[in-house]
Parts: C-alpha cells; sequence; structure tokens
C-alpha cells in the first residue's frame, strides 16, 4: 500500500500504473512530532509572547501615525506636490505598519505559541450511491413525464421557435444605431456644403492657420481643421476623425501616384495621423527617414511612398488629405479624406 | 621628513594624488565655465570664427567636408546654423564615436569656448538658427500651456513623463531628465538626427518656453506619489509587481507556513 | 429548543453567548463542521488567498474611491491644486481623478493601494492557477472548480480593464482607442458593436458611465459570486495535499481550522494589506497626471495596457499586416470580399491566442482525463517532476503566454537592452512559434532528470561529501541512508504507464480509441517509475559501488 492512491473510490475507467513490481514502500504514517523551543523552554514561550506583544504595540503606533499625519496634514486646492507626498508616504507607511503589526503578531502567535500538532482528518464521499440513483430517477421522470422524447415533432418545432425568437430583438437593437459608415467617411475637412469655402489647416492644439511658407523641409506640424475648438459637441468626436499630420520634404524624395498629383503643395503633404490598424495616433515622424511609426503596436508606414505600411501590423497606408494654398497664403484642405479614416471595418467599402 | 617619504611609497598615495588631482581639474573648470557664462549673449567675433574653422578642420572635416559641404559620411552644415552646433557639440553627440543608427549623448569633446568657436565659424556659412534668446530659457512660462504642447508634439516619441521612447532600427528618442534649457530649445528648433524640426513658426519662442517651463516643473517637483519606477507606465508597474510585491508576498508565505524552531 | 431538564448547559460565558446564537440560527452545526477542519500547510497553497485578500483590499478602497469619483465626460476647466494643469480643458471623469489625488487626504494613497492591489489580484490568480496546473490539483472531483477558477481569471482581467480605463486620462484613453479598432474588425456585426457600446462615434460621451457601472456593479458582484461558489467547493472537496508520509487520497493533514489555520489565514490578510500600503506608500501606479486628460491627438511613448491585458497587446503587435510584395502585388491581410472588408490582420492576433490559451485551460482537465483514463479521485497532488509530459504542456503555454507579453513591451526592450525595435518583433515573432516547442522538450528534460535525482537519492542515500579510500585503494564517497520518511516522499507516486488502445462494449478498437492510445504513448512513454522495495534493497545487498554500477535499467526512457 505504498501509492497514495491506493483505496481511492474508484468508479471504473482503466488506469496504467506501473513501477508497481518489486513491491512497494510500506507509508510509515505522520513523522514525530519534534517539540518547538517553547514548548519545552519557558523562557523561550515567555519570549515568544513579549515578541507578538511587541508587533501589536507597533501596529498600535502605527494607527496613531496615520491619525496624526491625516489631520495635520490638510490638502485642498493650493496643496503642494511635496506636501501630497509627504501626506501619501506617511498615510502609506502608518498604514503598512498597522496591518503588518497585526499579521505578523497574530501569526507569529499561531507560529510560537499556539499547538503545531499536525491532525489527519478522514476524507468523505462527495454523495452516496442511493441520492445518485435517486436523483437520476428523478430527472428521467420528469423527462419522460414530458412526453418529449416521445414527441419529436414537439420538441423540433420548440427548438425552432427558440432559434427564432430572439430575431426581432436584433432587428430592433439593429436600428438603435445611426448608419456608422455614414458618419465615418464624414470628416470636418469637407468644404462647406453652401458656400464652398475650404477647410484652413491649423495648429494643435492652439487652432492658429498655417502658412505654406512657414512649413519648413524637415518639420512637422500636428493638425486639426479650423474651427474644431469652437465645437461644443462632439469635439473629441470630430477630433478623432480629423487629425492631421503635416510634414515637408524635398519633392523629388517623394513618389506620387496618378490622380494625386495636385494633393501636395510643393513637397507639403498631410497625411491622417490615425493609425489604419486599431487607431492609436501615428505620430512618430522620423525626419531623415521619412518614416511614420505608431507608439503602440509599431506599424510603419513610408512617407515618401504615399504611406504605405512597411512594417508592424497595419495593412492599409494612411489616408492622405489633399491640399493647397488659398490666397492668402495658408494651407487649406481641397476635400475630404477620399476613404473612412482610422481602423477597418465591415462596411468600409460601401459607399 | 622621513614619515613623509615612507608616507609616499603607501600604495594609498598615488590613489590620493589622483583624487587631488581631479579635484583641482573639476575645480578650475567650474570656475573656467562659470566664467565662460557671462559671454554666452555675445555676438561671435572674428577670431572665434577663424579659430572656429581650424577645430573644424582637425576635428569635423574628416566626415562634413573641408568646407562643410557634406560628404558620403556626413551631411553638410551650411545653413544649420549656431544652434545646431552648439546642441550637437555640447551634449557630446558630435564627433561621433562611430557611425550608428543615431548619434548619442556622451561626454563632451569640446569645452564651452571651443563650442562657441566651432558654432561661429558654422554659423558664418550661412543663415541658420542662432544661439537662442535666454530670457526664453528662464523656465517662468505658462506650464500649462506647456504641457500641452509637449503632449502633442514631444510625448509620442519622448514619453508623456520625458523619459523616452523606441524609434525605428535602433533608433530612439533619449529622455530628457538632465538635459539644459538651452539645448532642449536648440534640439526643437534645429531637428537634431531624425527629430523634426519645430521652427518658430510651428512653435512659437514663448511655447518652446513654456514647454521648457512644463519639463522643469515636472523634473523639480518629481512625483507625487513616490518613486515614479522609471516613468515608463504599465510595464515597469507591472514588472515591479511580479518581481517585488510577489517577491515580498512569497517570503512572507514561506516563513508563515515554515515550522518555528 | 432546549424545554427539558436534561438540555446542554454551556459551562462558560463564551458559550452561553453561543448557545444564545446558535438557538436562533442553528449556526452550531456549521461550527461542528468548520470549528476544527483540517488545512494543509505550504506556501505555494496561499496564493488564492492572496487573490482573495486583495480583492477585499480593492472592495474597500474602491468604496472610498466611488465617493469622490465622478464618471461624466462633460467638458470642464481645471482649477486644481496640480499647477501644470491648472486652466486646461478636461472631462469631469478625469478632473475628479485628479481631484482624488491632489486634494483629498488620502485619495492620492486609496488610488494607488487599488491600483496597485488590482494588479496584485491578477498575479495572484495566475501564480494560483499555474500552481494547480502543475500540481494536477485539477483533476477529479476538482475540474469544475477549474473553470470556476478560470472564469475568474476572466472577470479580474475584465475589472482590470474596466477600471484602467476610468480616469479617462490618455493613456487609457488610447486603450480604449484600441478596443474600439478591434471590435470594428468583427466582420458584420462590429461596427455596430463600437457604436452600442460607445453610444455613437468613438469617444462619445457615454463610454465610462458605462463602464464605471460595470466596474463597480456588475463585475465585483460575478467576482463575488464565483468566489462564494469556489470556496463552498474547496469546503466541499477539502484541499489538496502533496504527498508525503501519513497523506494520501483518504486522509487530509494539516492544522485544524480553530486556532492556527484561522490566526494565520487571518493574519495573512493583514500581511497582505500591510505590503501593498508599503508598495503604495512609496511607488507611483498610473500616474494620470504626466498623462495629461484623453484628447484623440496626442499619444505617449511607451503607450501599453496593464500587465493582464499585455498579451493580448502583444499578440497585436506580433502580427504582420503586410507580408511585402509578391509577384508585384502588395500581399496583406486585409481583405475585401464582395464589397465587405475583412481585417484578418486585427481579428487573427486579438482572437486566436487568447482562444487557444484558454481553450486548452478550461479543456485540459476533461482530455487528460480521457488520455489517462484515470477515474479515480484524487487528493494527493503529483509533484511537477513526477508528472513530466503535463509540466512540459504547462511550460509551453506558459511560454507562449510569454512571449506574447515580451512582444507588448517590445519598445521598451528595445530602448533598455539597446536593441533594433524591428529586430525584437522578428525575432518574437520566431519565438511565438518555436518557443513552446522548446520549452517543452527542455521541461520534459528537467523532470525526467529530477526524477532520476530522486531514484538516485532513495536508492544510495545522500552525497556527504567525504571521500573515503578503500583498504584496495579504490575511493568512494559516502552516502547517507535517508530515512524511512524522507525516502517515501521520492517513492511514494503514481507513475502511469503507456495505456494500449482497448476495445469498447463491442469487442471493437474504433478509431477515437486508437488516437487516445496514441496520445498516451506521447504522454506517458517517457517514465522514470518510483524505487521498489525490491530495487532498494538489491541497491543495499551490494555494495555502494556496485549499486550505482547497476543503475536502475527497468526504468525506460
Amino acid at each position: 500500500m505504498g501509492n497514495p492512491s491506493d483505496g481511492a473510490p474508484q468508479q471504473g475507467g482503466t488506469v496504467a500504473t506501473a513501477g508497481q513490481a518489486g513491491g512497494q514502500f510500506e507509508d510509515p504514517g505522520l513523522p514525530p512530532h519534534r517539540p518547538r523551543l517553547a514548548d519545552t523552554d519557558p523562557r523561550a514561550a515567555k519570549r515568544a509572547e513579549r515578541q507578538v506583544t511587541w508587533l501589536f504595540i507597533i501596529s498600535v503606533i502605527g494607527t496613531i501615525v496615520f491619525l496624526v499625519s491625516y489631520f495635520a496634514i490638510d490638502l485642498g486646492p493650493t496643496s503642494t506636490v511635496d506636501a501630497i507626498r509627504t501626506q501619501n508616504i506617511l498615510l502609506g507607511l502608518s498604514t503598512a505598519f498597522a496591518m503588518l503589526g497585526i499579521g505578523t503578531g497574530i501569526v507569529h502567535w499561531a507560529k510560537a505559541l499556539m499547538p503545531d500538532h499536525e491532525v489527519s482528518e478522514a476524507r468523505h464521499e462527495l454523495r452516496s450511491e442511493k441520492d445518485r440513483e435517486a436523483a437520476v430517477k428523478i430527472v428521467d421522470d420528469i423527462i419522460e413525464e414530458t412526453g418529449i422524447k416521445r414527441r419529436p415533432l414537439i420538441r423540433n418545432t420548440l427548438i425552432g421557435a427558440l432559434a427564432l425568437a430572439p430575431l426581432p430583438a436584433l432587428a430592433v437593437f439593429g436600428d438603435l444605431g445611426p448608419n456608422a459608415n455614414d458618419k465615418l467617411r464624414h470628416t470636418m475637412w469637407a468644404p462647406n456644403a453652401q458656400t464652398g469655402k475650404k477647410v484652413r489647416l491649423t495648429r494643435d492644439p492652439d487652432g492658429t492657420p498655417i502658412k505654406a511658407a512657414d512649413v519648413t523641409i524637415g518639420s512637422a506640424y500636428h493638425v486639426i481643421p479650423e474651427g474644431l475648438n469652437d465645437l461644443h459637441e462632439g469635439k473629441l468626436n470630430e477630433k478623432a476623425k480629423s487629425v492631421v499630420l503635416l510634414m515637408r520634404l524635398n519633392p523629388q524624395d517623394l513618389h506620387v501616384s496618378p490622380g494625386r498629383e495636385n494633393w501636395g503643395y510643393n513637397g507639403i503633404v498631410a497625411y491622417s495621423k490615425i493609425c489604419t490598424h486599431v487607431g492609436c495616433p501615428v505620430a512618430l515622424y522620423e525626419q531623415q527617414t521619412h518614416h511614420l511609426l505608431c507608439p503602440c503596436h509599431q506599424s510603419t508606414f513610408d512617407l515618401t511612398n504615399e504611406c504605405q505600411v512597411i512594417f508592424g501590423p497595419a495593412s492599409r497606408p494612411l489616408p492622405q488629405l489633399p491640399i493647397e494654398v488659398d490666397s492668402e497664403g495658408y494651407l487649406v484642405a481641397t476635400s475630404d479624406f477620399h476613404e473612412p479614416v482610422g481602423p477597418s471595418y465591415w462596411e468600409r467599402e460601401y459607399s | 621628513m622621513k614619515a613623509l617619504s615612507q608616507k609616499r611609497r603607501h600604495p594609498l598615495a598615488v590613489v590620493a594624488l589622483l583624487v587631488m588631482g581631479l579635484l583641482l581639474t573639476g575645480l578650475l573648470y567650474a570656475v573656467a565655465t562659470s566664467a565662460n557664462k557671462a559671454k554666452a549673449d555675445t555676438g561671435f567675433s572674428a577670431s572665434d570664427v577663424s579659430e572656429g574653422q581650424k577645430l573644424f578642420v582637425a576635428n569635423c572635416a574628416t566626415c562634413h567636408g573641408m568646407g562643410a559641404q557634406g560628404s558620403a559620411s556626413g551631411p553638410s552644415l551650411v545653413g544649420v546654423g549656431a544652434a545646431a552646433v552648439d546642441f550637437q557639440v555640447g551634449t557630446g553627440r558630435m564627433p561621433m564615436q562611430m557611425q550608428g543608427p543615431q548619434a548619442q549623448r556622451k561626454p563632451e569633446q569640446f569645452n564651452e569656448d571651443q563650442t562657441r568657436q566651432l558654432a561661429a565659424y558654422v554659423a558664418s556659412l550661412g543663415a541658420g538658427p542662432s544661439l537662442p534668446d535666454q530670457a526664453m530659457l528662464d523656465g517662468q512660462g505658462d506650464a500649462t500651456h506647456g504641457g500641452e504642447l509637449f503632449r502633442v508634439n514631444c510625448a509620442m516619441c519622448h514619453n508623456a513623463a520625458a523619459a523616452g521612447g523606441a524609434l525605428t532600427r535602433g533608433k530612439f528618442a533619449p529622455s530628457l531628465a538632465g538635459v539644459s534649457a538651452q539645448h532642449i530649445y536648440e534640439a526643437m528648433e534645429t531637428g537634431p538626427q531624425n527629430m523634426p524640426v519645430f521652427s518658430d513658426a510651428n512653435i512659437s519662442p514663448e511655447g518652446k518656453r513654456d514647454i521648457i517651463t512644463y519639463l522643469q516643473t515636472i523634473e523639480k517637483q518629481g512625483s507625487p506619489g513616490g518613486a515614479d519606477l522609471g516613468g515608463l507606465g504599465p510595464v515597469s508597474e507591472g514588472l515591479f509587481m511580479w518581481v517585488a510585491g510577489l517577491g515580498i508576498i512569497i517570503a512572507f508565505t514561506i516563513w508563515l507556513t515554515s515550522r518555528t524552531s | 429548543m432546549s424545554d427539558t431538564t436534561t438540555a446542554y448547559q454551556a459551562p462558560t460565558k463564551v458559550g452561553r453567548i453561543a448557545e444564545y446564537v446558535d438557538q436562533r440560527t442553528g449556526l452550531s452545526t456549521v461550527t461542528r463542521e468548520f470549528g476544527r477542519k483540517v488545512f494543509p500547510d505550504h506556501w505555494s497553497f496561499m496564493f488564492g488567498e492572496v487573490a482573495l485578500y486583495s480583492f477585499i483590499i480593492l472592495l474597500l478602497s474602491g468604496t472610498f474611491l466611488t465617493f469622490f469619483f465622478n464618471p461624466s465626460m462633460a467638458e470642464t476647466t481645471y482649477d486644481g491644486a496640480y499647477i501644470p494643469m491648472r486652466g486646461m480643458d478636461m472631462s469631469v471623469a478625469y478632473q475628479s481623478s485628479l481631484h482624488i489625488s491632489f486634494e483629498v487626504r488620502g485619495g492620492l494613497f486609496m488610488r494607488q493601494l487599488h491600483h496597485w492591489a488590482a494588479l496584485l489580484f491578477v498575479a495572484a490568480m495566475s501564480v494560483h492557477m499555474l500552481r494547480v496546473f502543475f500540481t494536477g490539483a485539477f483533476r477529479k472531483p476538482r475540474e469544475m472548480n477549474w473553470v470556476i477558477g478560470g472564469v475568474l481569471l476572466i472577470m479580474g482581467m475584465a475589472a482590470g480593464f474596466t477600471g484602467y480605463s476610468l480616469p479617462d486620462d490618455l493613456l487609457s484613453g488610447n486603450g480604449l482607442r484600441i478596443i474600439d479598432g478591434v471590435i470594428m474588425a468583427i466582420p458584420v456585426i462590429g461596427t455596430w458593436i463600437s457604436m452600442f457600446l460607445f453610444g455613437g462615434e468613438f469617444p462619445g460621451d457615454a463610454i465610462i458611465g458605462r463602464l464605471y457601472v460595470l466596474h463597480i456593479l456588475l463585475i465585483p458582484a460575478m467576482i463575488l459570486g464565483l468566489v462564494a461558489l469556489h470556496l463552498i467547493f474547496v469546503v466541499v472537496h477539502k484541499h489538496t495535499q502533496y504527498p508525503g508520509p501519513g497523506r494520501n487520497d483518504r486522509n487530509v493533514v494539516g492544522y485544524p481550522l480553530g486556532p492556527v489555520y484561522a490566526a494565520k489565514a487571518g493574519g495573512f490578510f493583514f500581511i497582505v494589506f500591510g505590503v501593498l500600503a508599503a508598495i503604495a506608500a512609496a511607488f507611483t501606479i498610473n500616474p494620470i497626471w504626466n498623462y495629461g486628460p484623453y484628447d484623440p491627438s496626442p499619444v505617449s511613448a511607451g503607450t501599453q495596457p496593464d500587465w493582464y491585458i499585455g498579451w493580448v497587446d502583444g499578440a497585436l503587435r506580433l502580427m504582420p499586416g503586410v507580408l511585402g510584395d509578391i509577384n508585384g502585388y502588395r500581399q496583406h491581410f486585409e481583405f475585401v470580399l464582395f464589397g465587405q472588408t475583412l481585417s484578418l490582420n486585427i481579428l487573427l492576433p486579438a482572437l486566436v491566442p487568447a482562444g487557444i490559451v484558454f481553450t486548452v485551460l478550461f479543456i485540459y482537465p476533461w482530455v487528460e482525463r480521457w488520455i489517462t483514463k484515470d477515474d479515480r479521485e484524487h487528493h494527493v497532488l503529483d509533484r511537477p517532476r513526477n508528472a513530466p509530459t503535463r509540466t512540459a504542456i504547462g511550460m509551453a503555454g506558459f511560454t507562449f503566454y510569454c512571449v506574447m507579453w515580451a512582444a507588448a513591451s517590445s519598445d521598451l526592450i528595445a530602448t533598455h537592452f539597446h536593441v533594433s525595435l524591428n529586430d525584437v518583433t522578428y525575432w518574437l515573432r520566431a519565438l511565438f512559434f518555436v518557443g513552446p516547442i522548446i520549452a517543452f522538450v527542455v521541461t520534459k528534460r528537467i523532470a525526467l532528470g529530477l526524477q532520476r535525482k530522486d531514484r538516485e537519492i532513495a536508492l544510495h542515500g545522500r552525497e556527504t561529501g567525504r571521500i573515503v579510500r578503500l583498504p584496495h585503494g579504490e575511493f568512494i564517497e559516502v552516502h547517507a541512508p535517508l530515512d524511512e520518511y524522507k525516502r517515501y516522499r521520492l517513492v511514494a507516486f503514481d507513475s502511469p504507464g503507456v495505456l494500449p488502445a482497448q476495445p469498447n462494449g463491442k469487442g471493437v478498437v474504433d478509431r477515437k480509441e486508437r488516437r487516445r492510445a496514441k496520445l498516451s504513448k506521447w504522454y506517458f512513454e517517457d517514465r522514470v517509475a518510483p524505487v521498489s522495495v525490491a530495487e532498494l534493497e538489491a541497491a543495499h545487498g551490494h555494495g555502494h559501488h556496485e549499486a550505482i554500477e547497476a543503475a536502475p535499467t527497468s526504468a525506460g526512457h
């Protein structure tokens, strides 16, 4: 009987245990109990008692320090970082001492002074055969009385009905949302529908317009559409779609595909800052390699090649914002983006 | 006298001598640099330019060409301005030790006078960003506006707590801790390495002053919550909890379940 | 109900109070059941408790935080104590988080305590699950409790993520942006779910309030319910124990609940609290004042989720979106089929690794039971080395997880070890596939090696380091024999062998059974059998030297 599993309730199954040839070892039973110092030496017991007491006293001191520092340092609209830090450390450390004093005290007490005899308790079976039989019988009876096994037509139509029942809910919920694609396709960059006035590119966060002449080679401007800061409703929603990165490089470094010849101005190009992977701002511009890097998942876009993906998990190039210069020399968006910005979605190709 | 000569042969004597020498050098250096600060604002003299040219030919021309017009191993420096030189040489990035993904910060090779002379020479080659106005470096700007500008224009590379971050293929944006206001200003102005240029038209001198103010504020005040674990965000926090937090807890569980002697 | 004269009279004051309570509640049966219930004592059994205590601390500190937090996304202007934010536009949620941090007495401490406790909560649950897996504690009758534990881990991650997003700071806002991007990639209904969740377009003005309800109501309630169920099962099954003398599947050896175990467990709560308080006092966590309010334009380098979401984020980072140019066409993982867009570059990494990890985790107890056909109840644990294949599978899974975990910090690995970010990604992509295989092979070899070492020690005793020269000139090292208790620990374990295919009721060996037999062979072919009595006698009968020569040949390879 040297295997701890022997004698355990066995309910069917085939187990191949090996290595029993040659005989197993007898379980020698629990090792003899070794008394602790505190069990035999009253002075050791007394010492342990004093240690436990001191730990509890440390806890009391911790609590008092907490209360004192809580009331001594008041925080308010004028509190300094130093005061906040001091209070955090004082409150935290005093709580730590208050808690650790109690905790280590109780544990030390239990370890050194409470009985340390290990005891053995018998396990019981989880349930009896009789219970199980009765339970199975009840379940069988219930199923039998419904007659579901004998009348398959009822069962099958019920399953069909239950499967279809949630559909109205889907239809109802489906109408809750606005037309997603319509919203995701349009940004503030579209010229005013009535006047045809084109939207100026302005600095983020100040909202001041940008002169083409100010964009020197190697520059990177973080850009928002004019009027964004004046929005009260849905400002962040609009900003989440319309942020743009504006850069200027040598025109001969840029590879321009047919149809996009007029989208830039003298080497100045503007691309959506929202990653086509899962939407982080692709804000890292390396002005010598002309790479754009997303700090969230490291998608890398090649600015010289119309922001094609050259590394990382994104699949699509960043959408380009067509820009030109207005009569006063400021940069404006010729039109909205020609495709939805940001992460791909199911209806993306719908128009 | 005999005692002294004996002590001179003591093995620690060499160490003591070295320490004394180093201290003296440091002291002289400190005096020299504080003396130099005073004349930083003045324009460059003709002798600065000619001294600078000598230094340039001796130390920089191998890569940047005799007339600083550039070569295969180094860009042209015509028109980069004095600010670029002061940043690159003043932070030890130039001269480069070896070609690599990017020039890295290291102990400066030239003293302030020589840096100034080099800057004077390069500035004489073509118009470019000059050394910043000291009034913009005082750290007395608007920290809130600076913080806003910093998050929009800088934090994506340098991290929201200015702790630095990775770029592609071995390049990185360095931590801004301990970088002088003048060098931060010059870096924005000139766009060293792969950093974009933030000209005065993009971020005004006042905006740059605000950014510097913000950086100085957060560096000076430290973190209200205690040690900042490098300001690196959730990764260092998670690592700390797994290593230190769980480590302490496991030590307690072992103590708790061990047998008292 | 004691209306007879023979009613039990409590002799002490405590006894009389207990009597009073019992007459009204009938709690004495509970005391009889629990008062002296035995719990085995081992440090590795404490992680479940650490998780439970962290959860209690989360409830306490979280309650404090709800008194001051305002989950509104309405815009306001800050005029509080933190100077570099004054005059800035932000949401009320972010403003109230700053208010808690800087103006509420003890508020920053509570915030840090809450967040550190959350990290410890999930970490302790994870370590607890690893312990349960590697010691085989999930086996019958505890399979259901293993599944409950797995669900608790998922709920813990959900609790953590919803909480992480609440301050409406830049870091968590970009995290939500990523979640939104992943949701949008779901075929057919993705866009709609995103609009539904955010109440319109991202970020909208509803999400913080909705996450808040989930975070403080729904998820904690579910965790509480599951924890209760989990603990009821622990009581019903009684705790498992490590193998050793006097311990078997029919008993449980340890300390009685009252007083020793209760004192240790109770004291341990205060210790966990104290450790977390000390960490919260001295170490900053989630410095939202650095990140600034959420704004869709800025982003910080090193934008990562808390550690327990890291592996999913890492999987997103590892997936290449573009394979390069093949035959002049750009091959990428975003497909347009009949006008519908399918972004496999997002869907695959977001769903597949997590799917694999959790599916394997949930079905593993049944898979192992099917392969071994072992229908016995197990209350004595396996030492990990004594189940080499299971341990190797566990380490393979852990490595798989860790590769994704490391990928989530690829940028920090690059900057701190001065290597290229791209190279880190390339290496991790390779390790994603190769790492688990290497881990499996290495772990299995180590486990078998440790088993052989155990055999050596059981047969020949411990090496003493004393070298003795025999009369005929030979040098040998003296081995000290083990006492029977120490030896029993090394020799008493279940060592399953390969179970060949067995005919079913109709006397036929079907295909499924043959497949099972193949897996059984893969599981148990390499095994080191425990020492038998005869082997020990043989080892002692001969001299030490011969015993070493006669290394066990019965132990197959």
